[in-house]
């Protein structure tokens, strides 16, 4: 369940930034999770009240935005989307692809008061 | 810009028609982009040791497997082969116990054990601190055990040249299939415990098409401590790896 260490990350990077911009609260933090990052987004969810208690993110909400995964084939350069490291080129069936998105595991933004 | 309906702070009019049922004071919040990789710290100390074990000559391979593939096994066997021409350090990945650092140890190689408690995969600041334990311009290759889990450790770099990824032969062909992130991130397959193929239902050739599947790069070797068997092949792997480094 390494989701606990990102969640921690989550709020240690938005209270650092939010005191940087001497924030009395944060209201939201928006965090980028592709689909083939590892990490199940309810898992951050689930850890996130917990972690956030006692920090300037107590109550804020944790908002998750699902970036799908995208490769291109090796063999004939099309670009496609997968839903997993499975999945072959649909145009020329290659199994060899290159991975273009999907493993984002990012904090974009937030909202501080 | 409200977080539920996204509409921004100065176009916002308070009698819009859609129904909500959130409170209407986060007008006066402050955007601010931030654009921080969640694992940017794990990744700055990765690269710290990566530098650390550059400047010594170091190679450096992150063992990675189910629990009960054969890992410390591999090493015990490995470090009384060539522990006369190369110097060995490891790092051993557990939640509890010293035991596998401990067999390493009686080998007569350094070895310190990490204890994660509940954490299920090493990290960077585990191991920056714990090659402190060593003297690396004594240390030819540094291997690290990881704890035994298919999962996590694939998304933790912790400053390694190449993660070489132990499947046992009692464990099913599929298992690159169903732990694809391990195989895809693994530089190396080693497919252990060919000795028990006779017992077994294991197909070889599959699981190397499986492999190569979700990563058409990894190079596989196929051993057995107990037979010794391929042994060589990875001995030699070991040996052209380091010599690159050096």
């Amino acid at each position: 369940m390494h989701e606990l260490g990102i969640t921690e990350s989550i709020v240690e990077i938005a209270e650092r930034t939010a005191k940087q911009q001497q924030a009395s609260k944060v209201l939201s933090v928006t965090v980028e999770v592709g689909s083939l990052s590892g990490v199940v987004p309810e898992a951050l969810e689930f850890c996130f009240e917990a972690c956030s208690k006692g920090t300037l993110l107590e109550g804020a909400q944790l908002l998750i935005e699902k970036v799908a995964a995208r490769a291109r084939c090796r063999d004939c350069a099309r670009e496609f989307p997968l839903d997993d490291l499975l999945a072959c080129c649909p145009v020329c069936r290659s199994a060899a692809s290159e991975l273009l998105s999907g493993e984002e595991l990012r904090i974009k933004e937030m909202e501080i008061d | 810009m409200c977080i539920d309906c996204g509409c921004g702070p100065t176009d916002h009019h308070h009698d819009h028609d859609h129904k909500h049922d959130h409170a209407h004071d986060h007008g006066k919040g402050k955007k601010i982009n931030i654009e921080e990789d969640l694992l940017a710290k794990n990744n700055r100390l990765a690269m710290n040791n990566r530098q650390l074990f550059q400047k010594k000559g170091l190679l450096v391979l992150n063992l990675v497997s189910s629990p009960g593939s054969g890992k410390t096994t591999l090493l015990e066997t490995t470090l009384k082969d060539l522990q006369g021409e190369l110097g060995f350090a490891v790092l051993e990945g557990d939640q509890q116990t010293s035991n596998d650092a401990d067999r390493i140890a009686a080998t007569g190689v350094p070895a310190h054990q990490i204890n994660t408690g509940a954490g299920c995969h090493l990290d960077a600041h585990m191991v920056g601190h714990g090659v402190e334990h060593f003297d690396l311009d004594k240390t030819d290759v540094l291997m690290i055990e990881n704890v035994g889990n298919l999962v996590c450790p694939a998304s933790f770099d912790l400053g390694e040249d190449c993660k070489v990824a132990v499947l046992s032969v009692t464990e099913g062909e599929d298992k690159p299939l169903k732990y694809p992130q391990m195989f895809r991130a693994s530089n190396l397959m080693l497919i252990n415990k060919l000795d028990l193929m006779p017992h077994l239902r294991f197909d070889l050739e599959k699981c190397c098409n499986y492999a190569k599947r979700v990563n058409p790069e990894i190079e596989i070797l196929e051993l057995s401590c107990y037979t010794g068997e391929g042994l060589e092949k990875w001995y030699d792997w070991l040996r052209s790896k380091l010599a690159a480094k050096k």
